[in-house]
């Protein structure tokens, strides 16, 4: 399989139909093509249950769906309201859910979704404030409990050695951008509000593999139980739905292993790291 | 009304880095517009510049060889003694970045690994592949969580409470309340970042708006340099994502439409790594000059580095490339135009960040120490955030003690009040322009008047243009009320500091009758130091802008004229 087509399969929705030719610089020259964007809305003053707003757009360039928010904002209702910041995929603001889809708002182009009709939900699992934007606080509280930075003491001067294969272990879970959407798409965290989710365990794999970590192993009891990584049901769909590829069901799977280490090495009598 | 001992407004590095090292002695908290981890450091790519000399062909780096380029870079406007400051303490910081869990890219030896960038004479550029500004944003957020600092996430600082020269804290606009908000301290740091937004074709995030310089300017805090906007030579066509010059530091060649290497007639022995302010000049003239492709574009070619290298070092080029070009850099070449990236320019600070209001102090993009000049280097922003950072939080902690002032109460009510006012006031206005009709006139204006090229004629235009521009925006009208997530009202009271901060620019530009880094008259094509090696300071009195100059600290290395 040539490496596009891996990178097709990786980012769903996100590649034009045929990627050698319907670049950006092809794109201008389709015309213009009316979009309908039906958005759900939460949180007016006047209250009320949450109901779809249609909106249409002209659409004259290639643009993403973020950029056709922000555009709706601009010339048809600045009430709208969603979180943006980057548009490059790198920030972790515009997650929501598109055609069904969980997935970064300015990383999703019109060209490349194979409707006119776009909707657009706020991410599940989260309380709405207001249309699109969520709740997030949840969310960072679980990330707070893994103790998310290393634990490590050093007086060097220099760096610490660290090789490149002992760096690309925690690779994938350095690329996570704490979006948000593995959390929203994890049917074992809808099923137990106190689970911890895919991202904030990701996070704590991304640490206790690193080469420089020197965690006290009891720190790790809270999250040997069902709040912690024995609350995935290894479903995946974390692993489908993460925009930066960051594979959290491996970095659960990780620190059970880890955690089965320790136990072994408790078990046999060996000091614990 | 809330109460900090310190406040920093802006949670990219530079504020972070503040935060963490004043949290021992002082009572901190961090407000920023967006929450932390989605600051625009994480935008950063390439890497952070320190002479740690780990490449096998940098052994000779040095902290001072690193200053001469950074001086050289900068066309000779920076201030060498900061610059020297800068340099000496850039290997510190990344070390101390790497022990809190900074994942950088490593060399066989395991130690970090540098790559060459514009503009340096050894691999500096110490990289985590192309995402290092992701990474040292997440490591320094984790170590504020770890030291628990108080957060104050999606407010937005509308106002400094300025009076006699003495800050008593400031005013937010709380996004999730939707209502604004009095905080007293007895410093307030400023880490706003840069103003990108005012141009249509920038790398910067929509969150870029230039607050901190306009907020610093009401509160009598001068704009320094303002005119030297830098463009980055290599943006993606149609979005202006940035595409890393670490593309180029890994070997990514320029081409025009002729299949020409086009910067050896420009820069024969830096070619590419030539500094930004060269490599952009010389794609736009070879667009201009018809040797572009059709839309305005060139060509940066990474094939011949294979698929290997571009997976290792350039995911993140190659991905962006992929989900908004449709293009993957491993069988096509990556189209690519200048866009507005970096504000050399900024709010007026010494090398301790400090401005003359005397508890109000400034650091990273925001600020104009300078050590930038007329045009920085690839991976000097990073290292600039993490060190002034830093170095304003050791000035504000030498302070411990020393200072026994109080901020009053009764000033940030009144500037609440008075901010009140001013929101009622937009809202009562049944009819006007709605302030996105006004900022986008900004944008293009910014990108026709006052880009890579610049000429009297054009400069004239525009500051005639942002007068007009100032004067339509006391009929702005908002046509939401405040309220959670709300945001219109804050978009309306931002534009009214970037249309100064864009006349400022535009009548400094104009007054400067040379060219020197990023700044290039056409009608002034070479540098003149005997005329213009000074900074242009701008102020703002009611609504007038008024232009002084300051000169430029040269005790270290002589000014000489610029080859590469």
């Amino acid at each position: 399989m040539s490496l596009k087509n891996a990178l097709t399969e990786d980012l769903p929705g996100t590649l034009p139909e045929s990627p050698g030719e319907a670049s950006s610089l092809a794109a201008d020259a389709a015309g213009p093509k009316t979009y309908r964007f039906e958005i759900l809305r939460y949180g007016e003053a006047s209250g009320g249950p949450p109901r779809f707003h249609a909106y249409e757009l002209v659409v004259r360039r290639k643009m993403s769906v973020l950029e056709s928010l922000l555009e709706i904002q601009d010339r048809q209702d600045p009430s709208l309201a969603f979180r943006s910041s980057c548009r490059g995929a790198v920030c972790g603001s515009c997650a929501m859910s598109i055609n069904g889809k969980l997935n970064l708002a300015c990383r999703v182009q019109l060209h490349a979704l194979s409707t006119d009709r776009i909707v657009l939900e706020p991410l599940p699992g989260f309380d709405v404030i207001r249309d699109l934007v969520v709740d997030m606080e949840p969310f960072w509280e679980k990330y707070e409990r893994v103790r998310p930075w290393l634990h490590a003491e050093t007086s060097a001067v220099q760096e610490c050695r660290m090789s490149e294969s002992e760096r690309k272990r925690i690779d994938a879970c350095v690329q996570c951008i704490l979006c948000g959407v593995c959390y929203a798409a994890c049917p074992a965290r809808t099923a137990n509000e106190a689970f911890a989710g895919p991202a904030a365990l990701a996070k704590l794999h991304r640490f206790l593999v690193d080469s420089r970590e020197d965690r006290n192993g009891h720190t790790l009891r809270p999250h040997d139980s069902q709040q912690g990584v024995w609350g995935c049901r290894t479903i995946m769909q974390c692993v489908r739905a993460c925009p930066k590829d960051v594979r959290p069901a491996d970095g659960i799977r990780g620190v059970r292993r880890e955690l089965a280490a320790r136990k072994l090495k408790r078990l046999i009598g060996r000091k614990t790291p | 009304m809330i109460e900090h001992e310190v406040l920093v407004v802006g949670g990219g590095l530079a504020g972070l880095r503040a935060a963490v090292g004043l949290c021992r002695e002082w009572d901190v908290a961090v407000l920023s517009k967006v929450h932390p981890v989605r600051s625009h450091s994480g935008a950063a790519q390439g890497g952070i510049n320190a002479a740690l000399g780990n490449a096998p062909d940098g052994r000779d780096d040095s902290p001072e060889k690193h200053a001469f380029d950074t001086v050289k870079g900068s066309d000779y406007l920076a201030d060498q003694g900061a610059v020297a400051k800068m340099c000496a303490l850039a290997p510190e910081v990344v070390c101390e970045l790497e022990h809190w869990g900074a994942p950088f890219s490593r060399f066989p030896d395991g130690t970090i690994a540098q790559r060459p960038f514009g503009g340096a004479g050894f691999p500096r550029a110490c990289y985590a592949a192309d995402k290092t500004g992701h990474v040292l944003l997440h490591t320094l957020y984790e170590q504020a969580v770890k030291r628990g600092i108080k957060v104050y996430d999606e407010f937005a600082v509308t106002g400094l409470a300025v009076r006699d020269d003495r800050c008593h804290g400031l005013i937010a606009y709380d996004l999730k309340r939707g209502r604004f908000e009095g905080f007293a301290s007895k410093f307030c740091i400023f880490a706003t970042g840069g103003y990108g937004r005012m141009y249509r074709n920038s790398t910067n995030a929509l969150i870029n708006t230039g607050s901190g310089v306009g907020m610093a300017l009401l509160a009598g805090v001068p704009a320094k340099d303002m005119e030297f906007v830098q463009f980055h030579p290599t943006t993606l066509y149609g979005t202006n994502i940035l595409i890393t010059e670490g593309a180029r530091g890994e070997g990514g060649h320029l081409v025009n439409r002729l299949g020409d290497r086009f910067m050896a007639r420009y820069a024969p022995k830096a070619m590419e790594l030539a500094p930004r302010d060269i490599v952009a000049r010389s794609i736009q003239t070879e667009i201009d000059e018809g040797r572009g492709f059709e839309g305005g574009y060139g060509h940066l070619d990474l094939r011949h580095l294979g698929r290997d290298r571009i997976l290792e070092r350039l995911p993140g080029i190659r991905t962006i490339c992929v989900e908004f070009a449709g293009i993957d850099p491993v069988e096509e070449p990556i189209p690519i135009q200048p866009g507005q990236h970096y504000s050399m320019g900024g709010i007026d600070t010494d090398a301790a960040g400090r401005t003359r209001v005397d508890n109000f102090y400034a650091a990273g993009e925001c600020a104009c120490v300078s050590v930038h000049g007329a045009n920085r280097l690839g991976g000097n922003s990073l290292a600039d955030t993490v060190i002034f950072g830093r170095l304003v939080a050791e000035d504000i902690n030498a302070r411990k003690g020393h200072d026994g002032f109080q901020p009053k109460a009764s000033v940030l009510d009144e500037d609440l009040q008075r901010q009140t006012r001013r929101v009622d006031c937009i809202l009562a206005r049944r009819r006007g322009v709605p302030h996105s009709t006004l900022r986008d006139e900004l944008r293009q204006l910014c990108v026709e008047k006052m880009g890579v090229f610049r000429r009297k004629e054009d400069l004239s235009e525009a500051v005639a243009r942002l007068g007009e521009l100032r004067a339509q925006y006391r009929d702005v009208c908002c046509r939401t009320p405040p309220g959670p997530f709300l945001s219109e009202i804050l978009h309306v009271l931002e534009l009214d500091g970037l249309l100064s901060l864009g006349e400022i620019i535009a009548r400094g530009a104009l007054a400067r009758q040379e060219s020197r880094g990023s700044h290039f008259r056409t009608d002034y094509p070479t540098r003149d130091d005997a005329r213009w090696l000074k900074h242009t300071l701008a102020r703002l009195d009611g609504d007038q802008i008024t232009l002084s100059y300051r000169e430029v600290d040269v005790s270290i290395y002589e000014p000489k004229e610029r080859t590469y």
